[in-house]
């Protein structure tokens, strides 16, 4: 049957047997590659090293003009109170809020893990934070925080717990702990769904096997899953340090970076100098020292891919 | 030329040799097995002849044309049935079935003969309205060997088809999948692990290693004449006994050939052998008895005997008896390359 | 009973209590904002001093008058309009770079292509809140200022990286003994592509579209960096900073905006939430 085939088979063969574009697959890789990869280098890899330059120019918003200062702008704002303090709120933010969403989000994807009735729902309402755009979000929290109808005072006076009056946005301390109450709130649910999935590709015959070898409910938490889902938890939660580290919105709309500056972060900082004041310069440099952050996020999120695959 | 010529084919990964020169003339109508372990080439070597690789030096030669080159897998006249089947999980049998043809351009009723002679060949064509995920696994087999054979092609190309299977059904198709070779004539390389199933299906088997290709030969060739070590304990379930002898020698022989003394005539040249018994164990249809060579050889050499159950010899653990080997099942080889010698007295 | 049983009774227990909690943190403010939304002024503006005056629940009949007040005496159906016109312009030019360049990295090019991936990926870490500052040079050398455009040629550096990954992810669950099978049995690679590839991984473009589109209602930064005029303001912006009299919020209209918006993406990201995962981790976990 074979042998009977073979002309025409042979005829058919040799229509296609030039190589054409579609089977280069080196030139289709690139080809395929190259709009993607043209849009990241014009718009992010240029306006970065835009970042840079800017940080040493005088360039204002209003026109396009450009003049190199060298350092001016670095030793203004190094020299800037505000500017301390807008670093260390951001540091402060981040840590303070990533700490708790870390304990969070583990204990909630602990909950999701087991079975029962809602189980659906849920995790259906948990990820409502997520969902929500962060400035609209941020507008309810400006509501339910707001001086005078506050319903988080009303509840809280009624429980018994205030005895005074907090008013969130006039008082500092109190500004920050608002700000770093949304920014959990807004975290933790992306964080819990990836602890969740995470969870689930934990093989079962460990957990079975720290069963059987006699570890109670603590040790195994502490010394079995907590471990192998170390992983997971540091993705989620790098995640949720480059969202708070470099956020606007829910410090501008809140606050405004008030009362009394005193909560700026350095994007709200970068913002106000740089477009609301106009001096891109300085602007640049401030939003600039968000770079070590990243940095730093972008190597641990590296590390643990690699340890991910090499473990498994 | 042989139908399906492999020159001097290397692939390198980096620093690793997948396939390290291997020589092979496949003849045409033929089936021929490449067996080895995993990570021996076998599959890489397939894959190059499918096209799907390209390799770093050498060359491929289909029915005497040359194909590593420039030639797309759609032009070698080649159909490939993976371990998995890779059936379309989106299209119906039949559609899977006809997808060769449809590359072809052929007419709507060439296609429709086609696929339902193919699919008639193998018994399903009541299933071609069915997906991949309705079909039971020896079904989903069936649709890929239709597959393979509705476009006629010169060479088919098996990488483990039978792995997937469960255990009873896997002889059953090994029999059906060596019949309708036969029935096609077509030039066949199948790829496995398996040495039961190289043996059984193969015409000619290629024992891989490390890149390589160890020995060429009939199933009873290499079977009975090893060209080294690693293919005398590759085939063969217990493998071979190896046992260092003389000077660099090592002196081989098959547990089945490995048998009481008293089982041999008096006139039958052997050599013979001290050999202190471990553990027996009863397998139905045969005994296998572990034991160590005492005298003659280093007394640290484990060997294993299989004894038929028709040998009624009884046999106790703990116990030495005179076991021996007849002299034509000998074979030798070199301690030091693993290459056998040819055979001699010892 | 036994003290397992009482163990068992006292878990459960515990572990609704924890959904139970965990469930209200999440919620509460949504609940806050659906009632906002439909209470009278009456009803809302009492303040919180008041101890007597529930504010949790409807002390008088809901009312459709903020929602109305919204939809037809403020500028919400233009930036919904607005949003929704950004957004389908940016899916389509994100669809069209990052669905093939995430099948080229996937499989058309081996070791360097993986390092790229990663690297495309952590592009998308690079927040606006350090682009803005250069961009916003950028925008006004080309002349964009406070128009639409701005938005439309700069979302595309978020959406790009973060959909080529997870069609990296997705094109990889694609069995590659597939591909392999449609090219032996007689198609050119980008044949393959076309008739096998994608309609397998329709289920992930999909999810790509949902993703890229909710990442654009969701930014606030570039809109309030390069829009001024209220008629040209997306959703995210618009809500916060143009539902105001002087100082006073329309909190009514407000929260009813924001319920709105909320919870169809809510919505839609449950419905597409497992994909979503599944996609990054086979990126991420190298599938």
């Amino acid at each position: 049957m074979a042998l009977r085939n073979e002309a025409s088979a042979m005829a058919t063969l040799a229509v296609l047997r030039h190589r054409t574009l579609a089977d280069r697959e080196d030139l289709l890789g690139r080809l395929m590659l190259a709009p993607a990869m043209a849009y990241v280098l014009l718009l992010v890899g240029a306006p970065l090293v835009l970042a840079v330059l800017l940080s040493f120019s005088s360039a204002t918003a209003g026109n396009l003009s450009f003049s190199w200062i060298g350092l001016r702008n670095f030793a203004t704002i190094v020299a800037d109170p505000q500017f301390h303090s807008a670093l260390s709120n951001t540091v402060v933010f981040t840590l303070v809020s990533q700490a708790l969403v870390i304990v969070l989000a583990t204990a909630a994807a602990f909950v999701l893990d087991a079975a029962f009735v809602g189980r659906r729902l849920v995790r259906f309402l948990i990820l409502l934070p997520w969902a929500a755009p962060v400035s609209l979000a941020a507008m309810a929290w400006t509501w339910i925080f707001d001086s005078t109808f506050s319903v988080i005072n009303w509840t809280l006076k009624v429980a018994g717990f205030l005895h005074g009056w907090f008013y969130w946005f006039g008082d500092p301390g109190l500004a920050k702990i608002a700000i770093v109450t949304v920014h959990v709130w807004r975290t933790f649910p992306f964080a819990t769904v990836v602890v969740l999935a995470g969870m689930a590709s934990i093989p079962r015959d460990i957990s079975e096997a720290a069963v059987i070898d006699g570890a109670g409910f603590w040790r195994k938490l502490f010394q079995v899953d907590l471990p192998l889902l170390l992983p997971i938890v540091t993705v989620a939660v790098l995640f949720g340090v480059v969202f708070t580290s470099t956020d606007l919105g829910i410090v501008y709309l809140l606050t405004r970076g008030g009362p009394y500056n005193s909560t700026h972060v350095l994007a709200s900082l970068a913002f106000q100098r740089g477009i609301l004041g106009a001096d891109l310069g300085q602007g640049a440099a401030i939003a600039l020292f968000l770079l070590p952050v990243l940095i730093v996020v972008a190597v641990a999120m590296l590390r643990v891919a690699r340890r991910t695959e090499v473990g498994t | 030329m042989a139908y399906v010529e492999i020159r001097n084919l290397q692939k390198y990964f980096g620093e690793v040799r997948a396939v390290d020169g291997v020589n092979l003339a496949v003849e045409e109508g033929e089936l021929i097995v490449l067996l080895g372990p995993s990570g021996c080439g076998k599959t890489t070597l397939m894959r190059m002849i499918a096209g799907l690789e390209q390799p770093t030096a050498g060359e491929i030669y289909i029915a005497g044309q040359r194909v590593d080159e420039d030639v797309p897998p759609r032009a070698r006249g080649i159909a490939m049935v993976f371990q998995s089947y890779a059936l379309y999980p989106h299209k119906t049998a039949y559609d899977n079935i006809a997808f060769p043809l449809e590359a072809l351009r052929r007419a709507r009723s060439f296609i429709r003969d086609a696929v339902q002679k193919a699919a008639g060949m193998f018994g399903i064509g009541h299933l071609l309205g069915r997906r991949p995920r309705q079909l039971s696994g020896g079904e989903r087999q069936r649709v890929a060997l239709a597959r393979a054979v509705v476009r006629s092609p010169r060479v088919f190309l098996f990488d483990e088809p039978l792995s997937n299977l469960d255990a009873k059904l896997r002889a059953v198709a090994r029999f059906e999948l060596k019949q309708f070779q036969r029935q096609l004539g077509t030039t066949t390389i199948y790829v496995t692990h398996d040495q039961v199933e190289a043996m059984g299906l193969g015409d000619r088997i290629a024992v891989m290693d490390r890149g390589k290709v160890r020995q060429v030969g009939s199933p009873q060739q290499v079977y009975e004449s090893p060209a080294d070590t690693f293919v005398a304990t590759f085939l063969g379930s217990p493998p071979m006994n190896l046992v260092e002898w003389s000077g660099d020698t090592i002196l081989g022989f098959r547990p089945e050939n490995f048998l009481p003394k008293a089982v041999f005539g008096p006139d039958d040249g052997v050599v013979s052998f001290r050999l202190r018994v471990r553990e027996v164990e009863h397998l139905g249809a045969s005994r296998l008895v572990y034991g160590m060579l005492e005298e003659r050889a280093r007394t640290d050499q484990p060997v294993i005997a299989d004894l038929p159950v028709t040998i009624r010899a009884p046999i106790a653990e703990g116990e030495v008896y005179d076991f021996a080997v007849a002299r034509r099942a000998l074979r030798r080889f070199d301690a030091r390359t693993g290459l056998s010698q040819p055979d001699g007295a010892a | 009973m036994t003290s397992r049983r009482v163990l068992r009774i006292a878990r459960r227990v515990v572990l609704y209590a924890a959904a139970t909690a965990f469930t209200v943190f999440a919620v509460m403010p949504f609940y806050w904002m659906m009632l906002t939304s439909f209470k009278t002024n009456r009803d809302l503006y009492v303040g919180a001093t008041d101890l007597t005056h529930i504010p949790w629940i409807f002390n008088q009949r809901p009312t459709l008058e903020h929602v109305q007040l919204l939809l037809a005496h403020t500028p919400y159906a233009t930036w919904v309009a607005n949003t929704v016109f950004i957004g389908a312009l940016v899916v389509l030019l994100t669809l069209i770079t990052a669905v093939p360049a995430g099948y080229s990295l996937a499989r058309l090019t081996g070791r360097w292509g993986e390092q790229l991936g990663i690297g495309i990926f952590l592009t998308y870490l690079i927040p606006p809140t350090l682009l803005f500052i250069p961009f916003a040079r950028v925008i006004a050398m080309l002349g964009l200022q406070n128009s639409i455009w701005a938005l439309v040629l700069v979302y595309p550096t978020f959406t790009i990286p973060f959909c080529t990954w997870l069609m990296m992810g997705f094109f990889r669950s694609v069995p590659h003994e597939i591909e392999d099978q449609a090219m032996v049995d007689g198609f050119s690679r980008a044949a393959v592509i076309r008739k096998i590839v994608l309609p397998l991984a329709v289920s992930g473009i999909l999810t790509v579209i949902i993703f890229a589109f909710t990442l654009v209602m969701q930014d606030f930064v570039y809109a309030l960096t390069f829009i001024s005029s209220v008629g040209k303001m997306t959703v995210s912006l618009g809500v916060p900073v143009a539902l105001v009299r002087g100082d006073v919020f329309y909190w009514g209209s407000l929260m009813a905006a924001c319920l709105i918006t909320s919870v169809p993406i809510a919505v839609v990201y449950n419905l597409f939430i497992d994909r979503f995962i599944a996609g990054l981790t086979a990126g991420a976990l190298k599938g």
